[in-house]
């Protein structure tokens, strides 16, 4: 049967792990190629690296972490963050990646994900939406530039449309619930979810085992991205996927 | 060594990092006289069926062709496997090798397409491919089309129905999922089809 995959993700920023690691324990040292290795070796499905500073002067750093991470990482891997042309995606992938998120670039120019289908298949075109709650009205406003700049678009609608132009997944970020820990925002994700036929990956929120069964329940999600609660190993990925059977959803075991 | 075959549809960078870290000498490759004289042959490929004319204007679908002939073993990967039956409904025009009879498929409207993730192996019998991999092994897939459960499947995976996630028969194999990316799993297949 097919999976739930549950996805850890790594915010990095000129070279190191950021988001929620500093206090780790000295093991990981906010190293993005063993905190991968080590999530892959602990069950991860996948592996997703978003360069959160995506500055011109990181475009090196980037690749060279990319290619470190990738080079004994034999899981999906997936790297956003400053990707604005064909020719990013396709220095992300000669350096290992098997899928690019693109955000903000595939806002300002929609033809960038037909480009990157184009090139290298739908399955490596992953379109990240981050969307926030309009006020009263019940619909869910994208955002772009790491959340910064309101983009006016309904994020069920621009979902529509990035599958229409090639998106091989849509990577679904509620604003509204990232970092909290309270859970998942089931309702946006079931709404864009409901709306396209490609995967919809849902992040933003997660805090423990119950959020993701509601997810892949009420959220109607196919996978679940998640950072903090892996790095501070709140929540292990065998401990996870064992609660997920038991609420009877498939998962991939051993990990 | 083998040759990874090149045709400019999608990236190879997993595929020819998998075979460096299992210590298997390997190139990429578009030129159709070095895969004439590899000892083994890989066709990846992701995408659209309709990528694969590519493999005819450049010589490369002569030079594998020659190859098979002379008994080189060929693991086809993803739309590289599919590319081994007659056709494909997603580009009718477009000639496979035809080493399988019949033709690709989509998957029934009733499941989401494309089938993305982790899924499981029902092993069919004896495959020198899959040798030491249980059945149930989880293994990763992203794709649209697919090949039908035939004679020769040697795998089948559930989704929408069962359909061939491994096929094999003499030096020629074929695997629907994506070996590269499929952990330990993925990482012995390939082993297997490097000690034959």
């Amino acid at each position: 049967m097919l999976t739930k995959r549950i996805i850890a993700c790594l915010d990095v920023t000129a070279g190191r792990v950021v988001k929620g690691i500093q206090f780790l324990n000295l093991r990981d040292a906010g190293d993005p190629a063993e905190l991968a290795a080590a999530h892959s070796a602990a069950g991860a499905d996948e592996v997703v690296l978003l360069d959160i500073s995506a500055t011109h002067e990181n475009r090196e750093t980037l690749v060279d972490t990319v290619r470190r991470a990738a080079r004994e990482l034999f899981i999906p891997f997936t790297v956003g963050g400053g990707i604005r042309t064909l020719q990013n995606a396709g220095e992300i992938f000669d350096a290992g990646a098997d899928k690019v998120s693109i955000n903000s670039a595939a806002i300002a120019d929609p033809t960038l994900i037909t480009q990157i289908a184009n090139r290298f298949g739908s399955q490596a075109a992953i379109v990240a939406v981050d969307a926030k709650r309009s006020n009263g009205s019940g619909k869910f406003e994208v955002f772009t530039h790491g959340g910064r700049k309101s983009s006016g678009l309904d994020a069920v609608e621009w979902a529509k449309e990035a599958e229409k132009r090639g998106a091989g997944e849509i990577l679904l970020t509620s604003m509204d619930r990232d970092g909290t820990g309270i859970g998942f925002d089931c309702e946006l994700t079931a709404a864009v979810g409901d709306a396209v036929r490609i995967p919809v990956i849902a992040s933003g929120g997660a805090g423990g085992a119950q959020h993701f069964v509601e997810v892949f329940g009420d959220g109607h999600a196919d996978a679940a991205l998640a950072a903090s609660i892996f790095h501070f190993g709140l929540s292990s990925f065998s401990d996870l996927k064992q609660q997920l059977q038991t609420a009877g959803f498939p998962v991939r075991f051993p990990c | 060594m083998i040759a990874i075959v090149d045709y400019k549809a999608g990236n190879l960078t997993s595929v020819k990092k998998a075979f460096d870290h299992i210590g298997a000498e390997a190139v990429v490759t578009s030129d159709p006289d070095v895969v004439v004289k590899a000892d083994k042959i890989v066709l990846p490929g992701v995408g659209h069926f309709s990528a694969t004319c590519v493999l005819s204007n450049a010589g490369l679908r002569d030079a594998i062709a020659e190859s098979i002939q002379q008994k080189v073993p060929y693991l086809g990967i993803c739309v590289g496997m599919q590319w081994m039956m007659e056709s494909s409904k997603e580009a009718p025009s477009v000639k496979g090798l035809g080493v399988w009879a019949g033709a690709c498929e989509h998957f029934p409207a009733e499941v989401k397409a494309p089938h993305v993730g982790w899924n499981q192996l029902e092993i069919r019998g004896e495959s020198r491919l899959l040798k030491g991999i249980p059945s149930e092994s989880f293994v990763y897939f992203t794709h649209s089309y697919r090949v039908p459960v035939i004679e020769d499947t040697v795998a089948a995976t559930e989704y929408g129905g069962r359909f061939s996630a491994a096929v094999e028969r003499d030096h020629l194999f074929g695997v629907q999922f994506h070996p590269e990316k499929s952990g330990a799993v993925g990482l012995r297949l390939l082993e297997n089809f490097c000690s034959l």
